[in-house]
């Protein structure tokens, strides 16, 4: 029995095949301007099994494929409990959302939150502040908490970190300096999330910002207690999608 | 639509903005509206009254002035409606609903001021509201800081306001506030109209308003059915151009459409799948043509049966009563009723929560969906204390404007809480 996931977020394009359970297939590229011809690219024409999209771009997958659909939301949770069953909390910093799932064993959303209509605290947000500092997405999560005096971002506007981040380089403050503050500016946003939603079970940190140490050492530290992050974090959409195609 | 060109000239709108304004209309009118399946039948009227928008009721209120009636504009549920139609006026919800003017309007006002604010001095600084244009009198109310401030603008542009000062607790003193400000608005009307309120003519007006609110309150009613004969859309509408159609006809449209409804009840029919979520939409007011929620949660799969706001059951759950003895008794009483509107501007303000809780169980809700304009301090903030209060039934904040970049981003939270609610059910 051979199932698909395919999850076209706002920057990548993730692709899950799963048989019998068992993850046998991970594909991701960039989504560009043409996301439906870079899924082709990924999975061919024909796909054996079931299929179900989910991402932002899911409309598009559902008429180019003619395939069901599912939110990210449930696919998330769905996928972060395949990875790890003792998960009942599952935190995604995605591109253009972050949100929190509380869910139950099976992987059935019970309730969510998602930030608010502003960009701040996204992965977006991460995106561009470590271009502002001309630091790779690597080297911005592998900054290091640093002993001298700690720095504080308080504009809450992507925007208005952004022009602050600059100032702060003009005052000669540390790129590690500013990074860290960033990070901590970003996980607070996170953190009033999840207390929002409540924390449950273990806590899975899925999306590929999960790749950001910094920013699950910071989570874990806030939320004083440890964070699952899985051997492939982007794929929770895609796996949880693949699971749920199979009904 | 031409036709009213020379209108919309003698009235000093913005002509070339004006068309395309009506056109951008037309299109979102067709889209959201005329694309619903197995609509009633008697929405008809309310697709005419659309249609004729900007056109036909301002023609009326225009000929009505030739005669010497007066318009009074209006942007809130507190000015009461029988006060107006007593001493002869003709009562006017302003535009409000689409992001028009917005650059303009952002020369009085801060950048993060509500949607719907911005809008109100948007449509009259780009001459897109011929509302404002055929009015006598526009009546505001001291309901939040935004609108606060926003009228001290507005009249400095317009010269034509009239502010009632809304007490912000329900307690004696703020009673006795209230009264009186109801009675200014009566002297006022009265010196603005040249005409006496009378005891015989209020009688007569808050019956007419009150026929309004019964013919609202059975539309409400009937989407308690199973499946809704109506969609939220249809519904949403309807109260929409309460604002502004002349009530009698409207009322008596009304009635026709849930004769027809009625009619879809008893066969069973309805407008979705009998199993299709039923949400309640709770929180701030949405200024037609605002449909964006109603439209990605109805095209989502779920349907609307109810909204708990200003346009919906704030407007017409009370009635005003009719037994008063006198003309004092009968002021009194309309201020009363006028008191008990749930507004988010009172504190304490227990009995909104008591109202959400008991239209969701009437209503036969799965799901609560808390609405908020952007910046609207008020609502945003009731709208924690109701997440919180209702812990263990689906409830879905979402807060946003007029604008459509975030759609698909509602669209993907409101997907999740129907599936949400679907596994659940």
């Amino acid at each position: 029995m051979l199932s698909t996931g395919i999850d076209i977020g706002s920057s990548n394009i993730k692709i899950a095949v799963i048989e019998n359970g068992l993850i046998i297939d991970l594909k991701k590229t960039s989504t560009g301007f043409n996301p439906v011809e870079k899924c082709r690219e990924l999975i061919g024409d024909n796909i054996n099994g079931t299929v179900k999209a989910t991402g932002y771009g899911r409309h598009l997958a559902e008429k180019a494929f003619n395939c069901g659909t599912v939110s990210e939301i449930s696919a998330f949770a769905k996928g972060a409990v395949f990875f790890n069953p003792e998960v009942r909390t599952v935190i995604d910093v995605g591109g253009q959302d972050s949100k929190v799932i509380r869910c139950n064993r099976s992987g059935e959303v019970l309730s969510f939150e998602m930030n608010d209509k502003c960009a701040a605290g996204t992965g977006k947000f991460l995106e561009i502040m470590a271009h502002a500092l001309e630091m790779t997405q690597t080297e911005f999560g592998n900054i290091k908490p640093s002993n001298s005096k700690l720095i504080k971002i308080s504009s809450i506007c992507t925007v208005f970190a952004e022009s602050e981040v600059i100032s702060m380089v003009g005052k000669g403050e540390s790129k590690e300096n500013i990074g860290y503050a960033l990070h901590e500016m970003a996980v607070e946003r996170v953190c009033s999330l999840t207390n929002r939603v409540g924390v449950d079970g273990i806590v899975s940190f899925a999306g590929g910002c999960a790749y950001d140490r910094l920013f699950v050492q910071l989570l874990a530290k806030k939320l004083n207690r440890d964070i699952f992050v899985s051997a492939h974090p982007e794929f929770t959409g895609a796996v949880g999608a693949a699971l749920l195609s199979a009904g | 639509m031409s036709d009213y060109n020379q209108m919309w000239k003698d009235l000093g709108l913005d002509i070339p903005n004006h068309e395309g304004l009506l056109n951008f209309l037309g299109e979102a009118y067709q889209g959201i509206y005329l694309s619903q399946q197995n609509r009633p039948k008697s929405m008809d009227y309310f697709d005419f009254v659309i249609s004729e928008i900007h056109g036909l009721r301002v023609k009326e209120i225009i000929d009505a002035r030739k005669v010497g009636k007066k318009g009074i504009g209006t942007f809130c549920v507190y000015v009461p409606e029988e006060l107006v139609l007593a001493a002869g006026g003709i009562y006017i919800g302003l535009c409000a609903g689409a992001e028009v003017g917005t650059p303009q309007a952002e020369q009085y006002l801060p950048r993060n001021t509500c949607a719907l604010i911005k809008a109100f001095v948007g449509f009259k600084l780009a001459n897109l509201c011929p509302y404002g244009e055929v009015t006598d009198l526009i009546v505001g109310e001291t309901t939040c800081d935004g609108k606060k401030k926003a009228y001290e603008a507005f009249d400095e542009i317009t010269g034509k306001m009239h502010i009632m000062d809304l007490p912000n607790t329900k307690s004696e003193e703020g009673k006795k506030l209230w009264l009186a400000e109801v009675k200014k608005l009566k002297d006022k009307l009265e010196a603005v109209t040249g005409n006496k309120i009378t005891a015989e003519n209020l009688a007569e007006a808050t019956k007419i308003v009150n026929e309004k609110r019964r013919a609202l309150q059975r539309l409400a009613k009937l989407r308690e059915a199973n499946p809704s004969p109506i969609s939220g859309l249809d519904a949403l509408l309807i109260n929409q151009i309460s604002f502004y159609d002349d009530p009698l006809r409207f009322t008596s449209m009304v009635n026709k459409l849930c004769d027809e409804l009625e009619e879809r009840v008893n066969e069973g029919t309805g407008v979705c799948a009998e199993n299709a979520p039923r949400i309640l939409v709770s929180g701030s007011p949405m200024a037609i043509p605002n449909w964006k929620l109603h439209h990605i949660i109805e095209t989502s799969g779920a349907v609307v049966v109810g909204e708990e706001s200003c346009v919906g059951a704030r407007n017409y759950r009370a009635l005003t009563d009719e037994s008063a003895a006198s003309l004092d008794d009968a002021v009194e009483k309309i201020a009363s009723r006028y008191l008990t509107i749930d507004c988010a501007c009172f504190t304490p303000n227990i009995e909104r929560m008591e109202n959400i809780e008991k239209m969701k169980d009437e209503l036969k809700a799965d799901g609560i969906v808390h609405y908020s304009l952007q910046f609207c301090t008020l609502y945003m903030t009731e709208g924690f204390k109701a997440a919180n209060k209702m812990k263990d039934f689906p409830f879905l904040r979402i807060e946003t404007d007029y604008n459509m970049e975030d759609a698909g981003q509602i669209k993907t939270r409101i997907e999740a809480f129907l599936e949400m609610i679907n596994t659940g059910k």
